[in-house]
C-alpha cells in the first residue's frame, strides 16, 4: 500500500551530501519521511537543497513524494477501486445502516438557528476560541460540578479537533515543561507520533495491547510506566482506545492513576469518543474524572468529530487542569503564543454549533439520544459480526469483537491477511488489522465475515 | 459510578492522591498581549461612548458594524441542511483550491492548466504562511527568510516558530512615508543568491505602501538575476484597488518573468470570512510530477497540525466562486468595501488639513488598502488612547475600515491635537 517516488538524479544527490551537520539534518528529515516499507524498496535518500542556487537548480526540485497517510490513504485507495462491491472500513467516520454519512438532527437544527440569526457575524474569534464553547466543553468532560472548574483551575482553549488540541498541548509542553518525553500506548492512533515529534517531544511507548488475549496488558503497562522517568508525560486514551477498542476497567484505571501520581508523571488524555463508547457521556468520562478528582494536573484533548458528527468542521478543545487559578491564567496566555503563529484563531462555525447544542436543554437531550443510537448501532454490528464468524466456524477466538469498545475493532489479522482481504474481497482497512465498525451494516457483515474467514484459513 | 470513584479515592493513601510539591507551571510567565489583538480587547473594555476602534483590520460599514456579505449569506443558506460535514482531504477542498488559484494566477493561467501548482487549503493567511515556513525549514533547512521592515507582527512569530532565522530588508521610508525603493533594491542585491523573500502582493500591512508597477518589474528582474525565491502574502486581493485582477499585478509580473513563486491567499477580508479561517497556500513547480510531490509534502505538515482543514468556509468560497451570479455579486461587494475605504482616506485627509495641520498628510491618500501608516509615534498613539479613547496599534497604524463618516471628524481632530506640536 505504501509507495515512494524518488528524485530523478539520485546519484547527484548522494554526491552533494557533505558535512556532519548535513547528516544530522538528513536524519531529522528522514525520521519524518521514512515509513515501514517492504523489502523490495531501497531506502530513500534526501539531500538538502543548496541555498545559493544557480538558475538551473530550482528549489524543491529534489522534493520526494511523501507516502500516503496510512489512515487517510485507505479512503484514497478505496475511492480508486472500480469494483462495485467494496467496503471501506478505514477511517473512523460514522456511517448509517445505509452506509451514508450522518449529520445529526440536532446539528441540522443548530445550523438553521445559526443561519437564520441575522445578527451573527463572521468576525475573528479570540485566539482561545469561542468563550461559550470552551466553558461548555470543559463541563462536558469534567462534569458541571467539577471542583476544578468551580475553582477556576482549568484553562480551556478551542482547537482544531483532536489533532489540533494535541498539537497545541504538545507544543506548550515542549516549551514549558521540564520533561520532554511522552509515553504513548502501543499501539495507538497513527497520527500521534507525528504530532508529538513535530511539536518537539521525544516519543516512547508503553505496552498496552496483549495480542494473545486481545485485551489489556495491564502488567506490561504498569511495568513500563513504572520504569519510565519521573515526570514523564503519559498519553492516555480516555475511552474507546484507538485502534484496539480495549479499555482499562475502572479498577485498572485506579491502578494507573496511582502509579502516575506516585511518579509525578503528567497525564495527557485524548478524548475523541466521549459518548460513543458506552453510549453515556458521563460513563465515558470517568477515567478523566478519576484523575482530576485527586487534585493533580492533567491535559485533556477533546474532539467533537465523532460524537457530534462534526468531522470536517474541526471542533475540539484543549483543557489544562492546573493547581491554582493564577497558574491557569498564565498558562492560557502562553497557549495563545503557540496558537497565534499557527493559525491565529480557530474556525467559528463548528464551535458555534456545539455551543448552541450544549447550552440548550432540549437540544442537549436530543443529542444524547442520537449519540446513544450511534453507539448502539455499532454494538449491534459487533454482535452481528461475531455471530457471523461463529456461524462460519472461523478458526480462532473472536470474542474480542464484542468485548472491545468504541468505533474500532482490532481484529488481530496480520498485514498479509489484510492485503489478501483488500485484493480478493475489496475490503479497505488499515494494515494493522483495525476495522471501523461504523463502516459496517447488516447488509455488508456477511461479506466481511466471508473475507475474514478466507483470510484466516488461507493466509498465515 | 461516582460512588465507586469516591470509594477508590478515599481508600488510597493521601500521599498518592495529590502531590505535596508545588505546581509544575509556577514558573510559567504571563505572556505579553498580542500587539494587534490586544487592542480590541482594550477597546471592548473601555466604557467611553466616544471610543473608536481603528486597531484590527476587520472591515466595518459606515455605521461601524461588521459586515456579512450578501453573497456569503446566500451561500450559507445553500449549505445549511444540505451538505454533510465529512472530513475534507488533508489538502482541503479541491474545488475551492481551483477557484482560488484562478484568482491569484489568472483565469486562463497555463500554470493551472499544466497542473504545475502545488496547493493546499490553509487556515487563512496565517496558516498558509506557517505551513510554508515549516516546508521551507524541512526542505531548505539552511535558508533564512527576508522580511520587510515593517511587516505584520505575526510574520515574525510564524517563521520563528518554524525555526527559520529571519533577516530584514528595507521597505518603508519614514521621511517620505512611502517606499524606500533604493534601499530595498540594495538589500535584494546584497542578499546571498537564492535567498527567500517575503513580499506583500498588495496593500502592504501595516504601511499601505506598495511598489508601483515599474518598481515591481525591477524587483522581479533583480530577483531573477539573484535567483531569489519570492513568497507572496496576498491577504487583500480586491481590497486594495477594488479590482482583484489589478491587485494581483505584482504576482503576474513575477510569473511572466518565469519565477517559481509561493503564495499565501486569505479570504478573511475580501470575503469577510475572518473567523472561518479560509485560505490557500500554493507553490509553483517545474512540472506536474513535482507539484504532486510538493503537495504531498505540504499535506504531511498539515496532518500533524490539524489533520485536515475546516469545511464550512471552504464551501462558502466554492459556492460563491463557481456560481457566475454569486461571483459577480461578490466582485461588486468587494469593490464597495474598497471604495468606502478610499472615500474615508480622502475624508480623513481633508478633515485634518481643514484644521490647519502644519504637517503633510498626503500619505493618507497615497497609501492603499485597509491600513494607513500615520507616522505617529507610540507616545502620540498613547495620547490618542488615553485622551480620546481611540484604539490603534502603537506603530501608528490606522485601520481605515474602522473609520466612518460618523467618526472621521472626531478622529481628525484627535490626530491633529496630538501632532500639531510635532
Amino acid at each position: 500500500m505504501l509507495y515512494l517516488f524518488f528524485a530523478s538524479d539520485e546519484s547527484e544527490n548522494v554526491k552533494k551530501m557533505k558535512s556532519c551537520s548535513a547528516d544530522r539534518r538528513l536524519s531529522v528529515i528522514s525520521h519524518h519521511l521514512l515509513l515501514p516499507i517492504n523489502d523490495d524498496e531501497a531506502a530513500i535518500i534526501i539531500s538538502p537543497s543548496p541555498t545559493s542556487s544557480s538558475s538551473s537548480d530550482p528549489l524543491f526540485a529534489n522534493t520526494p513524494r511523501a507516502p500516503e497517510d496510512p489512515i487517510l490513504g485507505v479512503t484514497v485507495a478505496y475511492n480508486k477501486d472500480p469494483t462495485p462491491v467494496k467496503l471501506n472500513l478505514g477511517v473512523g467516520a460514522y456511517r448509517t445502516e445505509e452506509g451514508k454519512p450522518l449529520v445529526l438532527n440536532v446539528v441540522r437544527k443548530a445550523e438553521q438557528l445559526l443561519v437564520n440569526d441575522r445578527s451573527r457575524v463572521k468576525e475573528y474569534l479570540p485566539i482561545v476560541g469561542l468563550a461559550d464553547f470552551t466553558k461548555l466543553s470543559a463541563k462536558l468532560i469534567l462534569g458541571a460540578d467539577s471542583p476544578a472548574i468551580l475553582g477556576n483551575l482549568v484553562t480551556t482553549v478551542q482547537c482544531l479537533s483532536g489533532t489540533g488540541s494535541l498539537r497545541v498541548g504538545a507544543e506548550f509542553l515542549a516549551r514549558h515543561y521540564y520533561q520532554r518525553t511522552i509515553y504513548i500506548p502501543n499501539p495507538t492512533w497513527g497520527n500521534h507520533t507525528k504530532i508529538f515529534t513535530l511539536a518537539g517531544l521525544t516519543v516512547k511507548t508503553y505496552r498496552y495491547y496483549d495480542p494473545v488475549t486481545r485485551g489489556l496488558n495491564i502488567k506490561g503497562l504498569l511495568e513500563d510506566l513504572g520504569s519510565a522517568p519521573s515526570g514523564a508525560i503519559v498519553l492516555l486514551h480516555a475511552c474507546a482506545h484507538n485502534p484496539t477498542g480495549v479499555d482499562p476497567t475502572l479498577e485498572q484505571w485506579e491502578q494507573i492513576r496511582r502509579l502516575i501520581r506516585s511518579k509525578t508523571m503528567l497525564p495527557f488524555f485524548d478524548s475523541a469518543y466521549q459518548g460513543f463508547a458506552s453510549g453515556s457521556l458521563d460513563e465515558d468520562a470517568r477515567s478523566v474524572r478519576l484523575f482530576v478528582a485527586d487534585g493533580g494536573e492533567c491535559f485533556i484533548a477533546q474532539s467533537y468529530a465523532k460524537n457530534m458528527g462534526l468531522y470536517g468542521e474541526r471542533v475540539g478543545s484543549l483543557s489544562i487542569v492546573c493547581r491554582t487559578a493564577d497558574v491557569a491564567s498564565r498558562v492560557e496566555s502562553q497557549l495563545k503564543l503557540v496558537i497565534r503563529p499557527m493559525y491565529s484563531n480557530p474556525p467559528i462555525h463548528g464551535a458555534s454549533i456545539v455551543s448552541t447544542i450544549l447550552k440548550d436543554r432540549n437540544l442537549y437531550q436530543e443529542w444524547t439520544l442520537e449519540l446513544k443510537a450511534m453507539a448502539d448501532r455499532i454494538i449491534t454490528m459487533r454482535k452481528q459480526l461475531f455471530d457471523a464468524l461463529r456461524a462460519r466456524e472461523t478458526p480462532g477466538d473472536w470474542s474480542h469483537i464484542i468485548k472491545q469498545i468504541g468505533m474500532f475493532t482490532f481484529t488481530g489479522l496480520n498485514t498479509k491477511q489484510v492485503a489478501f482481504m483488500t485484493r480478493e474481497y475489496h475490503i479497505y482497512m488499515t494494515s494493522d488489522g483495525r476495522i471501523s465498525m461504523a463502516g459496517l451494516s447488516s447488509r455488508t457483515v456477511p461479506h466481511l465475515a466471508d473475507a475474514i474467514h478466507a483470510a484466516v484459513t488461507s493466509v498465515v | 459510578m461516582a460512588a465507586i470513584t469516591r470509594r477508590l479515592i478515599t481508600s488510597s493513601s493521601i500521599s498518592l492522591s495529590s502531590r505535596s510539591i508545588s505546581s509544575w507551571w509556577k514558573n510559567v510567565q504571563p505572556a505579553p498581549k498580542d500587539p494587534i489583538l490586544g487592542v480590541t480587547e482594550a477597546f471592548l473594555a473601555d466604557p467611553s461612548p466616544h471610543k473608536v476602534n481603528v486597531g484590527v483590520g476587520a472591515y466595518r460599514d459606515d455605521n461601524g458594524k461588521p459586515v456579512v456579505l450578501d453573497c456569503v449569506r446566500e451561500a450559507e443558506k445553500r449549505i445549511a441542511g444540505n451538505l454533510n460535514m465529512e472530513y475534507l482531504p488533508m489538502g482541503g477542498s479541491n474545488n475551492m483550491i481551483e477557484e482560488t488559484l484562478k484568482l491569484a494566477y489568472g483565469e486562463d493561467s497555463d500554470l493551472i492548466k499544466d497542473k504545475r501548482i502545488a496547493a493546499i487549503q490553509a487556515l487563512s493567511g496565517t496558516g498558509a504562511c506557517r505551513i510554508f515556513a515549516d516546508f521551507q525549514k524541512r526542505f531548505s533547512p539552511d535558508s533564512q527568510i527576508y522580511i520587510p521592515v515593517p511587516t505584520w507582527s505575526n510574520h515574525h512569530n510564524i517563521w520563528r516558530d518554524a525555526n527559520v532565522p529571519e533577516r530584514t530588508f528595507h521597505y518603508y521610508h519614514p521621511e517620505t512615508k512611502g517606499l524606500d525603493f533604493a534601499s530595498l533594491m540594495d538589500d535584494v542585491k546584497n542578499a546571498p543568491n537564492g535567498s527567500f523573500f517575503l513580499l506583500h502582493a498588495c496593500a502592504h500591512n501595516p504601511t499601505g505602501v506598495d511598489p508601483s508597477v515599474e518598481q515591481w518589474k525591477e524587483i522581479s528582474y533583480q530577483f531573477k538575476v539573484k535567483g531569489h525565491f519570492a513568497f507572496f502574502d496576498m491577504a487583500y486581493q480586491g481590497f486594495a484597488s477594488g479590482d482583484p485582477e489589478r491587485d494581483a499585478k505584482s504576482i503576474r509580473i513575477f510569473l511572466e518573468d518565469g519565477h517559481l513563486i509561493g503564495c499565501s491567499q486569505s479570504y478573511a477580508k475580501n470575503m469577510g470570512l475572518y473567523g472561518q479561517r479560509v485560505g490557500c497556500l500554493s507553490l509553483v513547480c517545474e512540472d506536474e510530477k513535482q507539484a504532486v510531490a510538493v503537495k504531498s509534502q505540504l499535506q504531511q505538515l498539515a496532518r500533524p497540525m490539524y489533520s485536515n482543514p475546516p469545511v464550512h468556509g471552504a464551501l462558502i468560497v466554492s459556492i460563491i466562486l463557481s456560481d457566475p451570479d454569486l461571483k459577480q455579486l461578490w466582485l461588486k461587494e468587494v469593490k464597495g468595501m474598497a471604495d468606502r475605504i478610499i472615500g474615508m482616506r480622502t475624508s480623513l485627509r481633508e478633515n485634518i488639513e481643514k484644521l490647519g495641520s502644519p504637517l503633510s498628510w498626503e500619505h493618507i491618500t497615497n497609501q492603499i488598502g485597509m491600513f494607513c501608516y500615520s507616522g505617529m509615534t507610540p507616545e502620540q498613539v498613547d495620547r490618542l488612547t488615553k485622551e480620546f479613547h481611540i484604539y490603534m496599534t502603537r506603530n501608528g497604524r490606522i485601520s481605515m475600515a474602522g473609520v466612518t463618516s460618523g467618526n472621521v471628524e472626531y478622529l481628525a481632530k484627535a490626530i491633529h491635537e496630538v501632532t500639531k506640536t510635532a
